[in-house]
């Protein structure tokens, strides 16, 4: 196990910047996501982890040590790609040996290794077997158990979810979960999924333009996000932003209904669809017509026309309004932006 | 449960309309036809006349009249014939080995690594594919005399032993390989070499079985550079030897028909095993065979 360090970490391609120096401290054995839309740099960042890409500015520290100039075998880390790169020509048992080509051990250690690996990820059957006779699932698990084998000290895994079907990648996620909670491993994993990274992330790292947007608990993150990019990327359905000006103790919003709110100016207010609930429209402050519902078994998505501007509620699963109602809709938390620049208004 | 069934009469199925001459389809089927029969031709000529006697070997029939294999005999019982195939399968499999290693180290290299010059070297290679045979014949040859190299294996294999070709169609199937095998690798702790000869040419097969299937047909049938390389009767490769039953005054047409059936056989019964491989070759290389 070990910590991870990245100070001013800069990545350039000729004179493009791609990644804008990253500062980002990892503890020892904690569960680290970084998640962004593509192009957003994650990916860059966890290769110059790797040791896959030079560092062209700042640092990149593993254990204490700085690894800039280290080969990527010398790192001690191991890493599971986004599509495998498990090697076809070869059984599973050698896959998962590979990672300890090179490593100065016993043959019977070696054997040893791989089969409490296969025996961990429930891959013991399937030992002898081609990777072409393997599911996409089990494939996966062939890369997870080729870079457990090595017992490196930090984890990177890019996008290793992306190829699996929704099934699949549910339950593969849990199985990575459970194997982080056992092997208590520093990992960084890598993903465009929100989803994934609140279920994973012990803290979760958002960027975007090669820039960190913000870094929190998934906690943090949902119920405080730093900008309107982190509001709306974090949580599905996205929360709503509604343009409003505030006199110091009422938000006016564009259609002219007002909310309490201590903000001044013009700003943006964040409502989380689940904190936006359907009523009697005559007593709740912003009313609106119904364009589309969306059942989703214990919720129903309400899709509501709010003076021109769309607004997504959530109503109960059963007896919800349906589309040509106009119903009430009563905020419960409020999220404050500044209407500029985007930043929150705590 | 009820099962409804439907009446005999309605479940008829319409006979389908009488289909129509299409005179396209046929136009094509006749020119692959009479193409077929151009290739075909000559090769069953060779074959027919390999076991015909000297006096019907004009003639246009294809069944001999007197079939004999005394030819055969008389060819396979030739000592010298015997050191022919032997140059020749020596020389087509080394130089095969050779294009195999080299090609695709420096397909590899073309194709997976960045450097300054890197699209020039390419540029460089592909632009000696423009070069006929012809024209290199010389250089070669004022090499081969100046190293010495006239009148040796060496000397016959060294222009084959890395192909423009080859290296382009390594490269071109290298690009199907993903990066992150190779990256895989490095992480595992693979030098460079190692990822090379343990992952990268593990997963381009088909490629080096077409090769080889290249270039071994290519110097099996080699015949101007090895004429002019080789002096004595014992360095003769068999496209040469078989020159050799032509002398001043006559030619035995039986005798090189028949050392030409002798020498395609190898070279058909390679290309009916690995054929596959040389379509899928000839594909991801977008070439021409």
């Amino acid at each position: 196990m070990a910590t991870v360090s990245l100070n001013k970490l800069t990545k350039r391609y000729g004179k493009t910047e791609v990644l804008h120096g990253i500062d980002l401290d990892i503890a020892d054995g904690e569960f680290v996501v970084l998640v962004g839309p593509s192009g957003c740099g994650k990916s860059t960042t966890l290769r110059m982890i790797a040791g896959l890409e030079d560092v062209s500015d700042g640092t990149v520290e593993i254990g204490g040590r700085v690894v800039n100039r280290v080969e990527p075998k010398d790192r001690d880390i191991a890493m599971v790609f986004q599509n495998y790169a498990i090697y076809p020509h070869m059984s599973v048992r050698r896959n998962i040996g590979f990672g300890l080509k090179t490593a100065k051990i016993s043959k019977e250690e070696k054997a040893k290794r791989i089969e409490a690996t296969a025996e961990t990820l429930g891959m013991t059957q399937y030992l002898d077997r081609k990777p072409s006779a393997l599911s996409g699932g089990q494939r996966q698990r062939v890369a997870i158990g080729r870079a457990m084998v090595r017992q490196p000290s930090v984890f990177l895994f890019d996008e290793p979810l992306s190829n699996l079907d929704a099934q699949l990648r549910t339950q593969t996620r849990i199985e990575i979960k459970k194997l982080h909670q056992r092997l208590g491993t520093t990992v960084i994993f890598v993903t465009h999924d929100q989803v994934e990274a609140m279920t994973l992330a012990d803290r979760i790292v958002i960027m975007k333009d090669g820039a960190i947007m913000q870094i929190g608990t998934p906690s943090e993150v949902y119920h405080s996000p730093a900008n309107t990019f982190v509001a709306r990327f974090i949580g599905a359905p996205s929360m709503n932003l509604l343009p409003a000006s505030g006199d110091g103790s009422n938000l006016r919003l564009a259609s002219g209904a007002a909310i309490p709110g201590s903000a001044r100016g013009d700003v943006l207010v964040g409502i989380r669809p689940e904190d936006l609930h359907p009523g009697d429209p005559a007593s709740a402050p912003m009313q609106g017509k119904v364009i589309l519902a969306e059942p989703l078994g214990a919720e129903t998505l309400l899709y509501v026309d709010v003076a021109g501007a769309e607004v997504i509620a959530s109503g109960p699963g059963q007896g919800a309004p349906g589309p040509g109602d106009v119903i009430g809709l009563s905020p419960v938390t409020l999220h404050i932006f500044d209407a500029e620049t985007g930043t929150a208004i705590r | 449960m009820a099962v409804i069934e439907t009446p005999i009469a309605d479940r008829v199925v319409a006979a389908p309309p009488p289909r129509r001459a299409n005179w396209g389809q046929m136009i094509r089927w006749l020119l692959l036809f009479a193409g077929g029969i151009v290739m075909v031709a000559p090769l069953a000529y060779m074959l027919s006349a390999s076991i015909k006697y000297p006096y019907e070997l004009f003639d246009l029939n294809l069944i001999p009249k007197e079939p004999t294999f005394d030819n055969y005999r008389e060819v396979l019982g030739d000592s010298r014939f015997a050191r022919w195939f032997g140059n020749s399968i020596l020389i087509a499999t080394l130089v095969t080995i050779s294009n195999l290693f080299f090609d695709s180290l420096v397909g590899y290299t073309l194709c997976k690594f960045r450097f300054p010059g890197r699209y020039i070297v390419f540029i460089a290679i592909l632009s000696t594919l423009m070069i006929p045979t012809e024209m290199l014949v010389i250089p070669w040859y004022v090499m081969s005399s100046k190293f010495g190299w006239i009148d040796s294996y060496w000397g016959i294999m060294f222009p084959g032993m890395m192909t423009a070709f080859g290296t382009f169609l390594m490269k071109q199937f290298f690009e199907t390989v993903p990066d992150d095998f190779l990256e895989a690798a490095r992480i595992d702790g693979l030098n460079e070499f190692q990822i090379f000869w343990q992952v990268a040419l593990p997963l381009v097969r088909p490629a080096l079985a077409a090769l080889a299937i290249f270039v071994f047909l290519g110097n099996w049938t080699a015949f101007i550079w090895p004429l002019i390389v080789t002096n004595s009767v014992d360095m003769y490769t068999l496209p040469v030897g078989l020159k050799s039953f032509a002398v001043e005054q006559s030619v035995d047409w039986e005798m090189v028909m028949t050392g030409a059936a002798v020498a395609t056989l190898p070279t058909l019964i390679v290309f009916l095993i690995f054929q596959r491989f040389i379509i899928r070759g000839v594909v991801m290389a977008g070439l021409k065979g």
